[in-house]
């Protein structure tokens, strides 16, 4: 069969079902990885000793564990305790916990930028310290975390690939599993990373908008 | 305790590590009286004011708004924080908000207003100000004066027995810091109770009920502007405003 | 088989696998600095040449946002299935495949931490340099490198958990590192808490690394100039 049948009859059409799982697995993880990584920043943040300790320990532990162990970890040593969860479970999981654990970082640093006078003007008003947080700091801070939690869910978009390798179909898998077949390594691949070329290019551009669109008039300029 | 006094403050003492910033201070406030801190930098006269509404914990001491004890008040305070409104030197409004909304915030999330009530006084505290016409501009975009008097509307949308004011005109430069101070004297006029930490001498001399001379953590000198510098000659106080250069206004 | 003894048996194979993983890491870091630097110079710096120039641009450019945008496992595919193979190179060892993968994508990432130390420095310097007779190439070399090395430290030694995370990765081509290794002792063994061993090992592989990297910072620091870093900012 010639080039042109093989990539519209059988690579496009395997490619397209894997990158509907892609999609379902950032799509799911995305959310969760922005709400557990506020969570982990305000933990550390304004928690008392015991909730900041076991985030600071969360981060610590999801930084220096690469990923991929993260995901066996999930999947073939929790079985042991009890503990099973499907491929697509175990690879959400473990995308939310290392999204939100970088995440956290930069929510937390944006959090610290915050001037100190707004927590201060919205006490001697007579919030009380969460209605301070909330109302106040969280909101201007995640302005300002904007590139950097788009920076994390482009990594999100790349990591996704390793769901694979807990045999989990989605779009590098099936690549890899129609190269195998009819031995079309390079093209198939190049066509693979074409599309995740697209699927970061897309969210730079997004991201891009998203920061203008919820810019606080005036703060622009430096 | 007298009904007439509507805040009552106790030897207040605060260190900061080894320095005892404030030792002893005590006062009372009546109704409607401006009072003025004045001294040389770096006496306390700031920390005092964050003692008052507990922003600062004082080491020792008591406040009383209205004979109900605010220090020590756990979480009653925020409620007390309604009543004790606040101007800070750097106007500290809430960037993300416009004017507006940072005049309502609190109406909503403190006291629990309707949305259109809390706009409508909103809207009624920066017409007082005179910063209606800029009520949906964001902090960024406003002139400092233009910022310092929407913080006043935002402490008076909160209808408080006093207001304190922290250097609210040290940031500014000299050409925006009258249209603050014409507030502040008009809010004086119509009644207002107001603690006021400033350099600006003439609006000490002018405005203020009663002058307290602060030096060293203690005040060390108090009267009417009238007691402290024309029938006195060697008053502490007029001391240090002839040293600064700059008589009555 | 309990875990203790299983631990024991195993832990020379581990060992080894530590060095592989180290071996990978160096790797990314020293291709990504003999390959990132000269990028980052020419991106920055124009050679008088518009062709030269709109080509080298470009063509740095390019590499960046391919070896940026790609996730590794597919680059890592795509060279050991694709690219070798079609060269003619199909039997190469997979541990040099992932060396050179994680060396051209460290390079990508690193040529803009340098990219940007560089940028970051006064043009007035290399105003003074070259008005003191420097030709482009010595100022570069004498006066904006030694800088920029400085400036660059910091946000280049996030690139070595980076690498050193990512090499794990190469489980998937077959290269004998730590993962993989932990791998074969679970299936062999059904001990799936191997795993949480092997966790730990980079996790202290991680720690290690990256207090050397913040001693030598503070080691190099100048101060007044780029300030030294205390644990927390480093770590958390």
């Amino acid at each position: 069969m010639d080039n042109l049948t093989f990539i519209t009859d059988i690579l496009l059409p395997a490619l397209l079902t894997g990158l509907v799982i892609t999609v379902q697995l950032i799509v799911v993880s995305a959310p969760f990885g922005i709400l557990a990584g506020i969570g982990v920043a305000i933990g550390r943040t304004y928690g008392g000793k015991i909730p900041s300790f076991l985030c600071k320990a969360f981060v610590i532990f999801v930084k220096g564990c690469p990923l991929l162990l993260l995901l066996f970890i999930l999947y073939f040593t929790l079985p042991s305790v009890g503990i099973t969860f499907s491929a697509f479970e175990a690879s959400v999981i473990g995308f939310v916990m290392c999204n939100s654990a970088y995440n956290s970082e930069y929510i937390r640093g944006a959090i610290k930028s915050v001037k100190e006078g707004q927590i201060i003007a919205a006490r001697s008003l007579g919030m009380t310290k969460y209605q301070s947080i909330f109302y106040i700091v969280l909101p201007q801070a995640l302005r300002r975390a904007i590139p950097g939690l788009s920076n994390e869910f482009i990594y999100l978009i790349k990591y996704s690939s390793l769901a694979f390798m807990l045999t989990l179909v989605e779009l590098t898998g099936a690549g890899k599993l129609v190269a195998t077949k009819y031995f079309t390594y390079t093209e198939t691949f190049i066509f693979v990373g074409a599309i995740y070329l697209v699927l970061v290019t897309i969210t730079t551009v997004g991201a891009g908008m998203i920061e203008k669109k919820f810019a606080i008039p005036g703060s622009q300029g430096h | 305790m007298s009904e007439e006094y509507i805040l009552k403050v106790e030897t207040i003492h605060k260190r900061y590590g080894n320095t005892e910033v404030l030792k002893g201070v005590s006062f009372d406030v009546k109704k409607g009286e401006t009072l003025v801190f004045i001294g040389p930098s770096g006496t306390g006269k700031s920390t005092l004011l964050r003692c008052i509404n507990q922003l600062t914990v004082p080491e020792q001491g008591r406040v009383f708004l209205r004979d109900e004890e605010v220090t020590n008040s756990g979480a009653r305070i925020n409620y007390f924080r309604q009543k004790i409104g606040m101007v800070f030197q750097n106007f500290c409004l809430f960037d993300h908000l416009t004017a507006l909304r940072n005049v309502e915030i609190a109406l909503i999330k403190v006291r629990g207003m309707k949305p259109e009530e809390a706009r409508e006084k909103a809207l009624y505290e920066l017409r007082q100000v005179g910063m209606e016409e800029w009520a949906e501009h964001y902090p960024a975009e406003l002139s400092g004066g233009q910022a310092q008097r929407v913080s006043i509307a935002r402490a008076l949308a909160m209808d408080p027995d006093v207001i304190l004011f922290d250097e609210p005109t040290s940031a500014l430069d000299p050409e925006l810091t009258r249209e603050v101070l014409e507030v502040m004297k008009k809010l004086a006029q119509e009644g207002m109770t107001m603690l006021v930490v400033t350099h600006e001498m003439g609006f000490a001399c002018n405005v203020a009920n009663r002058i307290l001379f602060m030096e060293n953590g203690k005040i060390v000198e108090e009267g009417s502007p009238k007691e402290l510098l024309e029938n006195r000659d060697d008053s502490r106080t007029k001391k240090f405003i002839g040293g600064l250069g700059m008589g009555e206004d | 088989m309990d875990f203790i003894s299983i631990l024991i048996d195993w832990a020379p194979y581990l060992l080894t696998g530590v060095f592989v993983t180290l071996g990978l890491t160096a790797a990314g870091l020293g291709i990504g600095v003999l390959m990132g630097l000269p990028m980052a110079i020419g991106q920055v710096y124009s050679t008088g040449n518009w062709w030269l120039d709109k080509i080298m641009k470009s063509f740095i450019a390019v590499f960046v946002w391919f070896f940026r945008g790609l996730p590794i496992l597919v680059l890592l595919f795509l060279f050991y299935f694709g690219i070798f193979p079609a060269l003619g190179m199909g039997n190469l060892a997979p541990f040099f495949v992932g060396a050179v993968v994680l060396g051209l994508r460290g390079a990508a990432y690193q040529s803009q931490i340098f990219r940007g130390a560089i940028q970051s420095i006064n043009e007035g310097q290399m105003t003074a340099a070259r008005s003191l007779g420097m030709t482009k190439l010595s100022a570069i070399r004498t006066i904006i490198l030694p800088q920029s090395f400085r400036i660059a430290l910091p946000g280049w030694s996030n690139e070595y958990p980076n690498i050193l995370t990512d090499s794990a990765v190469c489980y998937a081509i077959g290269v004998a590192e730590l993962l993989t290794r932990s791998s074969q002792i679970v299936s062999q063994t059904y001990e799936a808490s191997i795993y949480f061993v092997c966790a730990g090992v980079f996790i202290v592989l991680n720690y290690a690394g990256m207090r050397g990297l913040l001693a030598l910072e503070n080691k190099i620091a100048v101060p007044g100039f780029s300030g030294s870093r205390d644990d927390n900012q480093v770590f958390l």
